[in-house]
């Protein structure tokens, strides 16, 4: 039994929440629809965990679906690399979905919750999906599910808010356009090595250096996966789709979809076209590079004059994901595996900004702007102390995990003697701390309206766990920073 | 039998337990405000231990958390930190009595939140002072940064958000920008985090970058307040002048000045620096930043920010001391961040209890007040002597070293900028007992102050006189700090 576990463990993660997403949507009770939809994530943060030790014996798991192997049938991979994202996304969204049970009915009318979590589970299934899976055009499947669901639960806020409409119909249409850049590229790719099986592809490319076919499809499935990772400028989608979804989909997205993507863009990158070193190189040097540059710095600046709460951080998110794609440009072992920390704790971070700000405006009522926070410092100060944790942590301040990954991220860039870069990610994180002080300050130090309010545990719950994961990880980062190294080891060899 | 390592933690300890209780015991004010004196005693104590190990030269670390592969929190006992701990935490237990009397004086609100903050940040001061590597210096310099935060700000309106503002921008924005990428180069050239008495970088920076990396940790330790990049200090004023007095003149900015030293001596080391000339701008920025916030000084009528423009001068001795890298000159800079403590926060003391008496703020409202208020005049004219420079009061020893420092680098200039500087000094401090003993009293005000303000600044101001007989042990220290192993 225990055997049979193990052995499916790969296919299981994906499962789990896909199966289980398909009959929530039968249960009209809100508590039950809820309730297996916690367990069903929890399920799956257990499967992670489990996948994580067995990746620790054996770096390399291949899963044969259906028993069709590869390179014919479609191959399931978890490595050392994969397991980040994969323990990243089902944590998140199983915290996630603690916190939701109080906010969800707040924001939905009851009839369509068990949709929303049947939703919800495809979301998360589509993004496991996508870390998990070895072939190319699976992959592509994979995107779709995560993206179409996320869509329709971004429209769901129109029940609040209408502009959630507009902001899921740019989603939608800035998503298919990505996702067909990708497949058009995936199909180049086909045409020229007959195969869909990315370890296989890496070696059927090795002969085609200067193929133009092979160019042309690196570059559609860059991009394509650039606009899904919301790599500035193809990340006009995410603000609006952030602030407008349902709260607890902010959460969840906020702290996972992208990084799905990221992940992908760092396997394309590292591993697909490992063979093409020009190729790369070009792309990290002349593409990658400056626009994570510019990411940082567009990105905060927008964060800083924006007055709507959700999008600023939203804004802010653009900018983190610069300094993810800027570590990957870097392209040395070190700045790698930068990069995978900085993508475990800017989950982390976001994940638990995005739960404080939902329950500030869970409480008073209103669309969380710079004005609205007034005096809430003190009439909620449990929350507010976990949101100013986590704006530090945000802000990469000592004993937070935000500082760790600045950490490595500096020294990284340093030991390639780009201290010019060190200097404009550091600049880039003291205005940051700007946006963030300015909420801080106007939760400390204006007069509010006098509100008494009663913190629920039933919410604060999970912003105490994300929160102390901050600080945590910020004493104690061996776990994530061997996990990531190991992971920038297996990408990109012991070669740089 | 208590280790010299149970020490450490007694003394770092002591005071952030001390801002863990504070909220729990808040309804028992009595119990609430001399908690922050009973924890001085105690950590007083253990540094007054920590400090006997240092004279016998025992070599004592101690690692408290493992962060990841090759980073880690950790303390250790060197000269320089055992002279700044115990500064810090002798000069809490009088810091802490005032604060009561000023707190309860002026009536203040949310004086719990003060405590609590006020010892967060002799925590964070303390653990700077017994910081094992850069690492761990750094990330309790930027404790101290946002644990004084509160303490700034903490009449919550629009000046002290203002002021908070610049505090922050300024000190984060500094020590973000320059001091961590510092850190990191010193750690990619040498391979570790860790800080030697001999300096770490010689044979490993190339010379050239030498004076950059310098100029990165120089202008990163915005808390050691040289000029440009000293607006912060000024604007902190608008505290209660218990964080003046113990953060701002002590804690804050010795954290500062001692991490220009510690960079200074154990990572670029002295030999390093006087063998490249690295430091060689440093002098005259530091002697610059000196003369010209003195002439600022003589202009401000306010008299905390008289007062806040004479530490940055006096920070600015200690920043110069170490540049010019000789040993009795870094012996002198590091006295003088005992002497100018123990003075300059009897002047703050002075001008808290003058505003929580008499609600004078401004110097020229002190005309003819002298016989009012004689012991707390005392006071500030002991306290201003000492910092001058005049023997029996203890500055003398600190000015006499860095003089000698000057005359044996063979910047002979500099031993002006000091003599310069001394009657700058004493011109604009001798004003104050000047006019409120010999100027024709203009109205009368009812002048009270209560003994919890009067006692604390009696016996600091009394410390600048014992200091000035008891300095042998400092002085073994500091010729500990300078000598080679």
């Amino acid at each position: 039994m225990i055997d049979i576990l193990t052995k499916n463990l790969p296919i299981l993660v994906v499962l789990c929440p896909l199966i289980t997403s398909l009959f929530v949507v039968l249960i009209p009770n809100i508590f039950f629809s809820w309730i297996s939809t916690t367990l069903s994530t929890f399920l799956t943060f257990l499967f992670s965990i489990l996948l994580y030790q067995e990746i620790q014996i054996h770096s390399h798991i291949s899963y044969a679906l259906g028993k069709w192997l590869p390179p014919i049938g479609i191959e399931y991979i978890i490595d050392k690399v994969a397991i980040i994202p994969i323990v990243i996304i089902s944590g998140i969204s199983f915290i996630a979905t603690i916190f939701a049970y109080k906010i969800m009915p707040e924001e939905i009318e009851k009839k369509s919750i068990s949709k929303v979590y049947s939703l919800w589970l495809l979301a998360i299934a589509g993004l496991l999906g996508l870390v998990t899976t070895g072939d190319a055009f699976n992959l592509f499947v994979f995107l779709e599910i995560s993206s179409l669901a996320s869509v329709a639960l971004v429209a769901m806020g129109a029940q609040k808010d209408k502009q959630a409409l507009v902001a899921a119909y740019n989603y939608l249409i800035i998503g298919a356009v990505g996702a067909t850049l990708y497949v058009i590229g995936v199909g180049l790719l086909y045409g020229i090595t007959g195969t869909l099986n990315m370890e296989d592809l890496t070696d059927r490319i090795s002969d085609l250096n200067n193929n133009k076919a092979l160019i042309a499809g690196f570059g559609f499935m860059i991009i394509g996966i650039m606009v899904k990772a919301a790599v500035f400028p193809l990340h006009i989608w995410l603000p609006r789709a952030y602030a407008y979804a349902p709260s607890a989909v902010s959460v969840l997205l906020a702290a996972t979809a992208t990084k799905a993507s990221l992940y992908i863009l760092a396997r394309i990158l590292f591993s697909v076209f490992e063979n093409s070193e020009n190729l790369i190189s070009n792309t990290l040097l002349y593409v990658i590079l400056p626009l994570s540059i510019i990411a940082m710095f567009a990105g905060t600046i927008m964060a800083i004059y924006e007055k709507d709460i959700k999008r600023l951080l939203a804004h802010s998110s653009v900018a983190q994901i610069g300094y993810i794609t800027l570590a990957f440009a870097i392209g040395t072992k070190a700045s790698i595996a930068a990069g995978f920390i900085h993508m475990f704790n800017h989950a982390i971070i976001k994940g638990g900004l995005f739960i404080a700000i939902t329950s500030l405006g869970f409480f008073i009522q209103k669309r969380v702007t710079i004005n609205n926070l007034s005096g809430l410092g003190r009439a909620m100060p449990i929350t507010f102390f976990c949101f100013v944790l986590c704006s530090l942590s945000l802000a990469g301040l000592p004993l937070t995990a935000g500082f760790i990954s600045k950490l490595y991220l500096i020294k990284a860039t340093i030991s390639s003697d780009a201290i010019w870069i060190a200097i404009l990610i550091l600049i880039s994180s003291a205005l940051s701390v700007v946006y963030l002080w300015k909420m801080i300050e106007v939760m400390w130090m204006r007069e509010g309206r006098k509100i008494v309010i009663k913190e629920n545990p039933t919410i604060y719950i999970s912003l105490i766990i994300i929160t102390f994961f901050n600080v945590y990880f910020g004493l104690d980062a061996s776990l994530v920073v061997n996990a990531s190294f190991e992971a920038a080891e297996k990408l990109i060899g012991d070669l740089k | 039998m208590i280790t010299i390592e149970n020490f450490i933690l007694i003394t770092i300890l002591s005071p952030l337990i001390v801002s863990i209780l504070t909220p729990f015991i808040s309804k028992s004010t009595i119990l609430r405000d001399f908690l922050g004196p009973i924890g001085g005693v105690i950590s007083s104590w253990g540094a007054f231990n920590i400090m006997s190990s240092a004279l016998n030269n025992q070599n004592i670390t101690l690692e408290i958390v493992k962060i990841a592969e090759g980073i880690s929190i950790g303390f250790e006992i060197t000269p320089l930190g055992a002279i700044f701990g115990l500064v810090a935490s002798f000069l809490w237990i009088f810091a802490a009595i005032y604060s009561v009397g000023y707190m309860r004086g002026n009536k203040e609100k949310n004086q719990t939140r003060f405590y609590a903050f006020y010892a967060m940040a002799v925590h964070a001061a303390l653990c700077i002072a017994y910081a094992g590597d850069l690492l761990t210096l750094f990330i309790f310099y930027e404790v101290l940064t946002f644990s004084t935060y509160p303490l700034v700000t903490h009449k919550q309106n629009e000046m002290a958000q203002k002021a908070g503002r610049l505090y922050m921008s300024i000190l984060v924005g500094s020590s973000v920008i320059l001091l961590l990428p510092a850190i990191i180069w010193v750690w990619v050239t040498t391979g570790s985090l860790e800080m030697s008495q001999n300096g770490v970088l010689d044979g490993k920076l190339d010379v050239a970058y030498a004076p950059l990396l310098l100029a990165m940790f120089v202008f990163g330790i915005g808390k050691a307040a040289l000029m440009p990049i000293h607006k912060w200090l000024p604007a902190a004023m608008v505290a209660p002048t218990p964080v003046s007095a113990l953060l701002h003149a002590v804690a804050v900015v010795k954290a500062g000045v001692f991490t220009m030293l510690i960079v200074l001596t154990n990572v670029f080391g002295i030999d390093f620096l006087a063998k490249t000339g690295a430091s060689e701008w440093l002098i005259w920025l530091a002697s610059f930043t000196l003369l010209v916030t003195s002439i600022i000084a003589i202009y401000k009528d306010d008299l905390k920010a008289r007062l806040a423009y004479s530490t940055i001068s006096q920070l600015s001795y200690i920043t110069l001391g170490g540049a010019l890298a000789t040993s009795m000159a870094t012996q002198g800079a590091a006295l003088h961040i005992i002497t100018h403590a123990a003075g300059k926060i009897t002047l703050f003391f002075v001008a808290g209890a003058l505003y929580v008496g008499a609600k004078i703020t401004k110097i020229s409202d002190l005309n003819g007040h002298g016989l009012s208020a004689p012991l707390i005049f005392l006071a500030f004219f002991i306290g201003s002597l000492s910092i001058i420079g005049v023997p029996p009061m203890t500055g003398s020893w600190s000015k006499f070293f860095l003089m000698l420092g000057a005359a044996n680098s063979g910047y002979v200039v500099v031993i002006g900028v000091f003599c310069i500087s001394t009657i700058l000094n004493a011109f604009y401090l001798m004003e104050i007992p000047a006019r409120a003993f010999f100027f024709k009293k203009e109205r009368d005000i009812h002048v009270k102050i209560p003994k919890l303000i009067l006692i604390p600044t009696l016996i600091t101001s009394f410390l600048t006189i014992l200091l000035f007989f008891f300095i042998e042990p400092f002085q073994n220290l500091t010729s500990m700090m300078v000598s080679k192993i």
